[in-house]
């Protein structure tokens, strides 16, 4: 049914390449949509007393910009790479359930569209409650409108997609690993990838409870959160962190195993402490449990919880470092070739370094109480968050987009895009350090001039929107590179994992021959190079059957969603019917991967 | 690798006779849970008894029933991890809201 | 009905759809340990009444578990039955788990409704929004797993279930095994420690 052309092979797809890529266009679109956002942002805050926007469309821009950069950009960004990449660094031919990895491509995109349907609807009622959604300015009582039900039940039907995500790549992972692939074996980016998928499974059920309380209080009158009846707003903010925190390290270790990739392969190099840096990476992956209630220290938990998530906060950092040593000594005494990818990478490492010790400053309960609410943690956030995940991700696309595409991004323009971004970055975030302390609050429209941070404020929003023309340069780039590209042979860069043994783009079936590893860099290993051997069965060239059926299962969320937005039982009904047909036609449709 | 065709189990499956009694098992342990509920005698010791006879059955269940004692460790690991993690989190939560101060 | 997942060998040797189910389930205890320890934090914490204590009806919510307990005994019989071939006797396992299935969910609906003419409904205090919460998603969870196990038993009936159908009904199983196992926990926590 999918063949390899038209609008329905795209819709139908369960070829993890062609998911992949749906997630990086989509993903990047939202990207743009949030730095849009934030540019609005910028823009209001430039000058003290500014008029750009109005109170009330400024909490819809900080909300939905942090929204959408975590669940909408970064995440599915992140998602593009374990698809199209995984599958390739492990030697699979696919993962191991296509058709839920469609659905989850389908339910995300629809989800993000929910979301953002608020903008246009007639007074635009878009969530204004931040990105975290405290308890009770939530409630029915403090936003009446339908813009905090758009932002909860939005949020579900991307949870999810992630969920459905968590799931396939945990397996495939696990069990699809070409012979010889011990885990030991596997690229880091990959192992990383399976430590964001456990993450991603036990954190979402968390956050899940946390919206569905919210909407029990908001559309049946429970007082989950109402401090009237007894309830305390503070679950929220324990369950909501509990997803949180977590949900940090989801961000962030993915952009980690990428960097952990570029790192090696443009210093020549074998990744420095490659057990020490998984093992890391699982140990981030377990202790990020640990610290969720440093987002509270201000509530008033008593000394006890502080103290103890003080302690766990600041022996998080330890993981952290160690990666950071290791990283720089897998540079140190290499053969460097600054290609823009490795720019990306190392400006990695120099920025989420600053992020880390801004975050271990607000380790500190009494020097957080000053920090917290403040612009200096926008400082830390956006440093870990741009500075590394953003980073990362750009480190990724420059290294991969060869493979994805068959032709090179320009070195030119990629280094051009580095350094407009690299200051453009610093201009941005750094005054918010001292913005922070010098005590203007987060969230706040519009300050006074008496505060004495517009001038750091001015200079934070020229730094935005240079950041701006970078992702215009990259975007140039891109569109560039489409035809006028180098073209790739199958590893332009020297590589030395899987993913590079093959042409660029790789065939539907990526491997003709699935490869026996002997190595943890296969083809850099001068016994693991082998031509195929006699007789072997090459796999005949063939596009993976496509299904529509995710496709229609996913659209089941949104018409569910929109039973208690419009106030309608039936349309529950109606939703609940796709769904389960989906289901059915999927469950009993012969399928062969 | 080991290869696992479809549909064919490396380990023998329990007997219809070691579900049957599992089952009994799992009556008796719901019996003495609710005696003593009723009992007076038990009403100190009341909440670690419930909790050591519901992870009783809760442990017959998972490993009999859903045959983890005989499949692979992995899957226990898989359900393992979440679980305790799942229980941390209750006593964490517990704790936070001021469940185990000794005065009110 | 295709077996992709297991057709090809894998790494770990085990059966991807049986590894992700298990990840799932492991999911599920977060999902389930958020409903409970959220009961258990507001516990005694409503400001008017109906308490537990009040109104949960343990003769009756033990005849519950103890039909819950009951149809595990019943899936785990029916898996035995599909996984030597007996067609027969799988149709009638899987019935009658079914049937406790649905036992379970009409006892549920009388709690529910009876609660609800005591006095506790979700809106009364926070007993009764914790309770009907986590008692609720986890009697949608039964539902669930009643229909999937009915949709198993059709098949049974049109002879579609045979040997090389085990896995299915296994991972049902193990779906059907966990309602049971957080209904223990729930029969525990919520109805006997008060």
């Amino acid at each position: 049914m999918s063949g390899t052309k038209g609008l329905t092979s795209w819709l139908t797809t369960t070829d993890h390449k062609r998911i992949g890529l749906l997630y990086f266009w989509t993903a990047f679109v939202f990207f743009l949509i949030g730095g849009l956002e934030a540019l609005i942002i910028r823009a209001q805050l430039a000058r003290p007393g500014n008029t750009v926007v109005s109170a009330e469309t400024f909490n819809q821009l900080f909300t939905m910009h942090g929204t959408t950069m975590i669940f909408l950009a970064l995440m599915p960004l992140s998602a593009a790479f374990f698809n199209y990449i995984v599958p390739l660094q492990i030697g699979a031919r696919d993962v191991a359930f296509p058709r839920l990895n469609a659905f989850s491509y389908w339910a995300f995109v629809l989800g993000g569209l929910f979301l953002n349907a608020s903008w246009l609807l007639p007074n635009h009622p878009v969530p204004d409650a931040g990105w975290f959604g405290y308890a009770n300015l939530t409630s029915r009582e403090f936003s009446p409108g339908p813009n905090i039900d758009f932002w909860l039940l939005g949020l579900q039907i991307l949870g999810v997609a992630s969920l459905a995500a968590g799931f396939n790549f945990i397996v495939t992972i696990l069990n699809l690993r070409a012979p010889g692939m011990k885990m030991m074996r596997l690229p880091v980016f990959s192992w990383m990838t399976l430590v964001t998928s456990f993450l991603i499974i036990t954190a979402f059920p968390v956050v899940t409870v946390a919206l569905v309380l919210l909407m029990f209080d908001r559309f049946f009158g429970t007082h989950f959160y109402l401090a009237s009846a007894g309830g305390d707003p503070v679950l929220w903010q324990h369950l909501f962190w509990i997803f949180g925190h977590p949900e940090v390290y989801i961000l962030i270790l993915p952009a980690m195993g990428i960097i952990s990739e570029v790192l090696p392969t443009f210093a020549r190099k074998p990744l420095f402490g490659y057990t020490v840096v998984v093992y890391s990476g699982v140990l981030i992956g377990f202790m990020g449990w640990g610290v969720w209630s440093h987002h509270m220290f201000s509530v008033g938990l008593g000394p006890i919880a502080d103290s103890v998530f003080s302690g766990t906060t600041m022996l998080i950092a330890v993981p952290t470092g160690v990666k950071i040593f290791n990283w720089l000594a897998t540079l140190w005494g290499g053969q460097i070739r600054a290609t823009s990818a490795l720019h990306f990478a190392v400006g990695f490492i120099a920025l989420f370094t600053i992020g880390g010790l801004s975050g271990v400053m607000h380790a500190s309960p009494p020097a957080d109480l000053q920090q917290t609410d403040t612009y200096f943690v926008v400082a830390h956030i956006h440093y870990v968050l741009f500075g590394g995940t953003v980073f990362g991700l750009f480190a990724g696309m420059y290294y991969w987009w060869p493979k994805m595409t068959g032709r090179l991004l320009g070195e030119r323009l990629g280094k051009l895009h580095f350094w407009l971004m690299f200051v453009g970055m610093n201009l941005a975030f750094f005054p918010m350090h001292f913005i922070g302390l010098l005590g203007m609050p987060r969230r706040i429209y519009t300050y006074a001039p008496e505060l004495g941070v517009a001038k750091l404020n001015l200079v934070s929003t020229v730094g935005a929107f240079l950041i701006g023309v970078s992702i215009l340069v990259f975007l140039f780039n891109a569109w560039r590179t489409r035809k006028r590209g180098k073209v790739a042979g199958n590893d332009p860069w020297g590589g030395a994992t899987l993913e590079w043994t093959i042409p660029s783009p790789p065939p539907p079936h990526n491997f003709d021959v699935i490869p026996t590893v002997a190595s943890r860099l296969p083809r850099w290993s001068m016994t693991q190079l082998k031509a195929i051997p006699e007789g072997a069965e090459l796999e005949k060239p063939h596009a993976p059957a496509g299904s529509w059926w995710p496709l229609v299962a996913a659209c089941g969320l949104p018409v569910l969603a929109l039973a208690p937005l419009t106030h309608t039982l039936w349309v529950a009904f109606l939703g609940a019917a796709i769904l389960i047909t989906g289901i059915y036609r999927w469950a009993f449709e012969p399928f062969e991967v | 690798m080991r290869e696992s065709p479809a549909g064919e189990h490396a380990p023998p499956h329990p007997t219809a006779g070691v579900y049957l009694r599992v089952a009994a098992v799992l009556v008796i342990l719901t019996v003495i849970e609710v005696g003593v509920f009723y009992v007076p005698a038990f009403h100190p010791v009341l909440v670690p008894t419930l909790l050591i006879l519901s992870a009783l059955k809760f442990t017959l269940v998972v490993m009999f029933y859903m045959h983890l004692k005989m499949d692979s460790r992995f899957f226990t690991f898989l359900f393992g991890g979440p679980l305790l993690l799942a229980l941390v989190m209750t006593v964490g939560l517990m704790f936070l809201f001021g469940a185990f101060v000794l005065k009110r | 009905m295709a077996h992709a997942a297991a057709a090809h060998h894998t790494s770990l040797g085990l059966d991807s759809r049986k590894m992700a189910f298990w990840a799932f389930i492991g999911s599920e205890c977060l999902l389930f340990a958020s409903l409970i320890s959220t009961y258990l934090i507001y516990k005694g914490r409503s400001l008017v009444g109906p308490y537990p204590h009040d109104i949960l009806n343990i003769p009756f919510t033990s005849i519950s578990t103890f039909d819950l307990l009951m149809s595990s005994l019943m899936m785990v019989l029916a898996l035995a039955a599909v996984q030597r071939g007996d067609l027969k006797w799988a149709k009638v396992w899987l019935f009658l788990t079914a049937l406790l299935g649905i036992f379970f969910l009409a006892g549920q609906v009388y709690e529910f409704t009876s609660f609800v003419h005591e006095g506790l409904t979700l809106q009364r205090n926070l007993f009764g929004a914790s309770f009907f919460v986590l008692t609720g998603t986890h009697g949608a969870h039964v539902t669930v797993g009643v229909i999937w196990i009915l949709t198993l038993w059709s098949r049974a009936l049109r002879g579609k279930l045979g040997k090389a159908n085990a896995l299915t009904v296994e991972i049902c199983g193990l779906y059907w095994h966990f309602v049971d196992v957080v209904w223990i926990v729930i029969f525990t926590v919520v109805y006997l420690i008060q």
